[in-house]
């Protein structure tokens, strides 16, 4: 049974080489059809797993207010030589939201951009001076020592915790737990724990988690203060933020909604006048993302039965001309005691044939296509093995459905009529 | 060449009073009206006639690639001049060998393929069919050409590997039509004498053609005439044979 039908596929295959460059042609419309959807799926599968993993690192039942430098022509209005330039969230607004949303965790969280070093290691980097209960909100864990404790917070003390990658560049050979960090002149810190690496992309602009050091917020207010000084050009720029971010973490995400509702209510009505803070839902980015993937997957299922089904018409101009090329031999294998049977499976195996040989083909160049777009546009891409699966079948189901009726033609043929044929 | 038609052995192929009409337009062509006949095992049967005599309807129908509009068709003693196309094609398959005119190999193959294609309707592809393909283009002379595709062969080469293929399923009757329409005259020649062989060996032939000298090695010519037999000629005496006579001489112990 096996042999038999090995010997018609091989029969295929030879009649296929019988016209070497129609068979290619015609196998070339499958084999892009195939490759266009393997590579279209995984670019879209890389693009939406990116985002999707960057807003569930966010926090699926998270809130994030955070404080945006108003526009430039707002600030120069209202900032002179002199003065600082105010804006961004502030500590009393994080009680309201707290009051406003008793059953979230409220999250402050202070920002500031410094060098830190440890001998002759040094690294400047972000000191995320903020609550204990940021632990939570944030999902992170505390490999080595402990977290920022509510009384660290109350006596102001000089703790630290360190992201992971941090703790490797400032302490590359020894345990950081209990030694200490400088930060400017004569500012330590003493390292009481180390977090859990991440690999999130969450965290403050331009970093990760795992490159921050974290104090006690209240430490942080009264060792920086609320002023930040940057020095441009020549001229130096004063800000004034009192908080960079409010994370509110609600109890599940049937919360989320009414939550990021209150939440708009309260903060955008205070800052219309400079528009300098943002609220990002993660939960309502993933629904988006997952409905403008639905969307995309919709619009490649049907950019590929276009293309397959204009590969198949392919297929079944070149069957029929084969049909009718070989009427002759479709005679001679009928009048050899060839059922109607046989010369259908014949048919249909070849035109099988040429559509699996594309999707063969089809399958190798949409996997290199991802390869070449990881390379060139550092665009992630993820292939998975049902996608490559589905087009290989679909392909090979092409064939085999546009084959039916040049197949059937040729099994119809009145045998005396075929054997005539010149 | 000594065998002599004796009515004692067994009839592999019978007409009994076969017509066949074909509807032109609102006319109907009786290209056969009522033939009988018999074809007995060890036979050489040379059908001739004029064009439109109804010369290959009588083939077509002989090779079970049609069917009588009325009477029998009795191959092996079993009509089957009702049977549907699936039946008809294992007829074709098991009991008729075909040999053509314009050869028909199926070009993409090689020989050991072409001679496989019978077996492989069969079901009966393997070692043993490879042997058989083997020894039978040795025996047409094609031992060492079976890797060759038949464009690679001469028409003569080509025919012999038809008839070869014609032998592959051990059929009750080789069928020829014109077998040496497409030879020189020495191909002809050498066709006809492997035809010779093969008879010597017991192999039925019914040959259809319209050239006296492939016609006359055969034992008898059965002439056709406006769909009709018009005589059936002892081919070694000369004597025209009332096609039906010898049969019911047996059967009537010569009254």
């Amino acid at each position: 049974m096996i042999g038999e039908h090995m010997r018609t596929i091989r029969l295929g295959l030879k009649s296929l080489m019988l016209h070497k460059l129609r068979s290619a042609l015609t196998t070339a419309g499958i084999l892009f059809g195939v490759a266009s959807v393997i590579a279209m799926l995984a670019v879209g599968e890389g693009a939406s797993k990116e985002a999707l993993d960057r807003f569930r690192d966010m926090g699926v039942t998270n809130i994030l207010a955070r404080s945006v430098k108003p526009p430039d022509n707002a600030s120069s209005s209202s900032q002179s030589a002199f003065s600082a330039l105010a804006y961004g969230l502030l500590y009393n607004e994080a009680d309201l939201i707290a009051s406003a949303l008793p059953d979230a965790t409220v999250v402050r969280v202070r920002e500031m951009q410094r060098p830190l070093m440890r001998g002759e290691y040094f690294r400047t980097t972000i000191v995320v001076g903020t609550e204990p209960s940021f632990l939570e909100v944030t999902n992170m864990r505390v490999t080595e020592g402990r977290w920022l404790s509510h009384m660290d917070d109350q006596e102001l003390c000089n703790y630290c915790v360190l992201g992971a990658s941090l703790a490797n560049t400032l302490f590359p050979l020894e345990n950081p737990i209990g030694k200490t960090v400088l930060t400017g002149v004569d500012d330590r810190y003493v390292v009481i724990g180390v977090l859990e690496y991440q690999g999130r992309a969450a965290g403050p602009a331009g970093t990760t988690y795992d490159e921050c050091m974290f104090i006690p917020i209240s430490t942080s207010r009264r060792r920086f203060g609320e002023e930040v000084t940057t020095s441009s050009g020549g001229s130096f720029k004063r800000e004034r933020i009192e908080l960079h971010e409010i994370k509110a973490k609600l109890s599940d995400s049937a919360q989320v909604e009414s939550g990021a509702r209150i939440l708009r209510d309260l903060l955008l009505e205070a800052h219309k006048q400079q528009n300098d803070v943002e609220i990002t839902v993660p939960l309502e980015l993933l629904k988006q993302e997952e409905a403008s993937k639905r969307m995309f997957n919709i619009v490649l299922a049907v950019i590929a039965s276009i293309s397959l089904l204009v590969g198949g018409i392919g297929i079944m101009n070149v069957m029929l001309a084969t049909v009718t090329e070989r009427t002759r031999e479709i005679g001679i294998r009928r009048a050899l005691g060839a059922k109607r049977k046989h010369i259908i499976q014949q048919f249909l195996v070849e035109a099988g044939v040429l559509s699996a040989l594309g999707g063969v083909v089809g399958v190798g160049l949409g996997m290199l296509v991802p390869i070449g777009i990881e390379y060139w546009f550092q665009q992630k891409t993820i292939i998975l093995v049902p996608h490559v699966a589905l087009a290989f079948g679909i392909s090979a189901a092409v064939g085999v459905v546009f084959g039916i009726y040049p197949a059937w033609r040729a099994a119809n043929m009145d045998p005396v009529e075929a054997l005539r044929h010149e | 060449m000594v065998t002599t038609y004796t009515t004692d052995r067994p009839i592999i192929a019978e007409f009994r009073d076969v017509h066949r009409h074909y509807m032109m337009g609102s006319n109907v062509v009786k290209a056969l009206n009522g033939v009988s006949m018999q074809v007995r095992k060890g036979d050489y049967l040379a059908i001739m006639g004029r064009s439109g005599s109804g010369k290959s309807t009588m083939l077509n129908l002989l090779g079970c690639l049609d069917r009588p509009t009325d009477g029998a068709y009795l191959v092996g003693g079993r009509d089957v001049s009702r049977l549907d196309d699936d039946a008809l094609s294992d007829v074709r398959g098991q009991e008729i060998g075909f040999i053509f005119q314009s050869f028909n190999l199926i070009p993409q193959l090689t020989v050991l393929e072409n001679l496989e294609v019978p077996l492989f309707y069969q079901n009966r592809i393997g070692a043993e069919s490879r042997a058989k393909a083997e020894y039978l283009a040795k025996r047409v002379g094609l031992g060492g050409r079976l890797e060759h595709r038949p464009l690679e062969l001469s028409g003569g080469q080509q025919q012999r590997v038809a008839i070869a293929r014609a032998l592959m399923n051990d059929p009750l009757f080789l069928l020829a039509d014109e077998a040496t329409g497409n030879l020189d005259s020495n191909t002809e020649l050498e066709i006809l004498a492997l035809l010779d062989e093969l008879r010597a060996e017991g192999v039925t032939i019914v040959i259809v053609t319209h050239n006296q000298k492939v016609a006359d090695r055969a034992d008898r010519t059965l002439w056709l005439k406006d769909g009709q037999v018009e005589k059936l000629v002892d081919n070694r005496t000369g004597q025209v044979v009332d096609p039906l006579a010898a049969d019911s001489a047996a059967v009537g112990g010569g009254a």
